[in-house]
């Protein structure tokens, strides 16, 4: 019963910790601005991977941003989460970089495409879970980064953003320029041809290999 | 017993999966969601799968980078940010020009304040504008001063000649400060150069040769 609460106060903890940090580089002390991004820094490059899609353009994307966040870092004010703010600026950045360097041509027909085609699951009628210590393998990691990066562009930005960055319907919608009831259209879409990708991965044995732990069988 | 709730199709049920999943489904709608997959397998498959896919790529672990990412970023903002001794972010550039501005106008400031009403430079460096230019003035060698006759501040009196003033000016010699003062600070006038020189005379007496006057400043 005490771990929530225990929990609880290691996050109360982190966001006080992360308001004196904030506070701390807009007074001046910017050789603190490192600590306070570093929590983000892995979310801030899937940000920019997933719409630039190449790690070299991606990695770039992402010091580009945090170097923008620090020249900003008087304009942040505390009722936005660091965070969110931090993914937006990414996301704005990766984004002017695409236009840019024209990274991936226009996909009009695409978009007319998306609301009309109605979606029918794959039927898997031996679907299981499959249970997160999967994660710990670097195979299935890579199948399931694999899966993402089959999905168009419209499904896997608005899916990275909401799912992995876990910036709200809103937050996504604003962060892309799209509509709210576009994210929800294109989230349902994302999440349930990642689904039908993960059961067919199971059919093949793409999990197989799990390792055999106390209460957790992989079948 | 669900007689009451409208039943759900199955495709009904997958638009708002993703709603479901996200618990942004009125009360009504979940319930009759709740009911149809309680007894409809697919959807259940679906439902499952969704949530699956939620949970999977939420995973911290999902988020890799390349390797070598952090010590490349660390490196960069330092070097264009965050680093000691570079750094000039938008907000502080203003602080260049303003610190330039402070600089020359306190250099400027501080130059008055050094030579308003005294000089910085010895007074054997002082032009002797006001000098007659037919003024009969000595020289002598290993010095470049010229005095009036009978100065005793003459260096190697065994080597004086006598020429102008104004020759003495054009050869590079300087007006001695004692025997020529009247025409230097004091502007005494009406002296002859023989009272001149007494004067001059009564002030060696109490002054080494060497010294460089600053009486009176």
């Amino acid at each position: 019963m005490s771990e929530p609460s225990i929990a609880l106060n290691n996050s109360e903890q982190a966001v006080t910790r992360e308001q004196d940090l904030i506070s701390s580089v807009q007074r001046g002390q910017h050789e603190l601005f490192y600590e306070l991004v570093r929590p983000y820094e892995r979310r801030v490059y899937a940000a920019a991977l997933a719409i630039l899609r190449n790690e070299h353009d991606a990695e770039d994307a992402a010091q580009e941003a945090m170097l923008k966040a620090f020249a900003n870092i008087r304009q942040f004010r505390a009722e936005a989460r660091f965070s969110t703010w931090l993914i937006q600026i990414t996301v704005n950045q990766a984004l002017m970089r695409r236009r840019r360097e024209r990274i991936v041509p226009m996909e009009g027909l695409d978009d007319r495409r998306e609301e009309e085609s109605e979606y029918a699951p794959r039927d898997f009628a031996d679907w299981r879970e499959i249970p997160s210590e999967a994660l710990e393998r670097k195979e299935v990691r890579q199948r399931l980064a694999e899966a993402l990066a089959t999905l168009d562009r419209k499904y896997r930005e608005v899916f990275v953003l909401r799912d992995m960055e876990q910036l709200n319907i809103q937050e996504t919608a604003e962060a892309l320029g799209i509509s709210v009831a576009s994210v929800k259209t294109r989230l349902l879409r994302a999440r349930l041809m990642l689904r039908d990708l993960l059961a067919a991965g199971w059919e093949q044995g793409w999990f197989s290999r799990l390792p055999f732990e106390k209460g957790n069988k992989p079948w | 017993m669900v007689a009451n709730q409208r039943m759900l199709s199955c495709e009904q049920v997958w638009r708002e999966i993703s709603n479901y999943v996200d618990g942004d489904v009125d009360a009504a709608l979940r319930s009759s969601m709740d009911e149809h997959i309680r007894t409809c397998t697919r959807c259940a498959s679906v439902l499952a799968g969704a949530r699956n896919v939620v949970q999977l790529y939420a995973d911290e672990r999902m988020l890799d980078v390349p390797a070598g990412f952090s010590q490349r970023l660390e490196k960069r903002l330092a070097r264009n940010a965050t680093g000691s001794g570079t750094r000039w972010s938008s907000w502080s550039a203003w602080l260049v020009p303003v610190a330039a501005v402070v600089l020359i106008a306190g250099g400027v400031l501080l130059t008055n304040s050094l030579t308003h009403g005294r000089f910085i430079r010895s007074y054997h460096a002082e032009p002797g504008n006001r000098i007659p230019a037919d003024l009969v003035v000595v020289v002598s060698d290993g010095s470049k001063i010229f005095h009036v006759p009978g100065c005793p501040f003459i260096h190697d009196k065994a080597s004086e000649r006598t020429m102008s003033a104004k020759e003495a000016m054009q050869d590079g010699y300087v007006p001695c400060t004692r025997c020529l003062r009247q025409y230097l600070k004091t502007g005494l006038s009406g002296h002859s150069a023989a009272e001149v020189a007494e004067g001059a005379n009564a002030e060696a007496a109490d002054e080494p040769e060497e010294f460089v006057s600053t009486a009176g400043h």
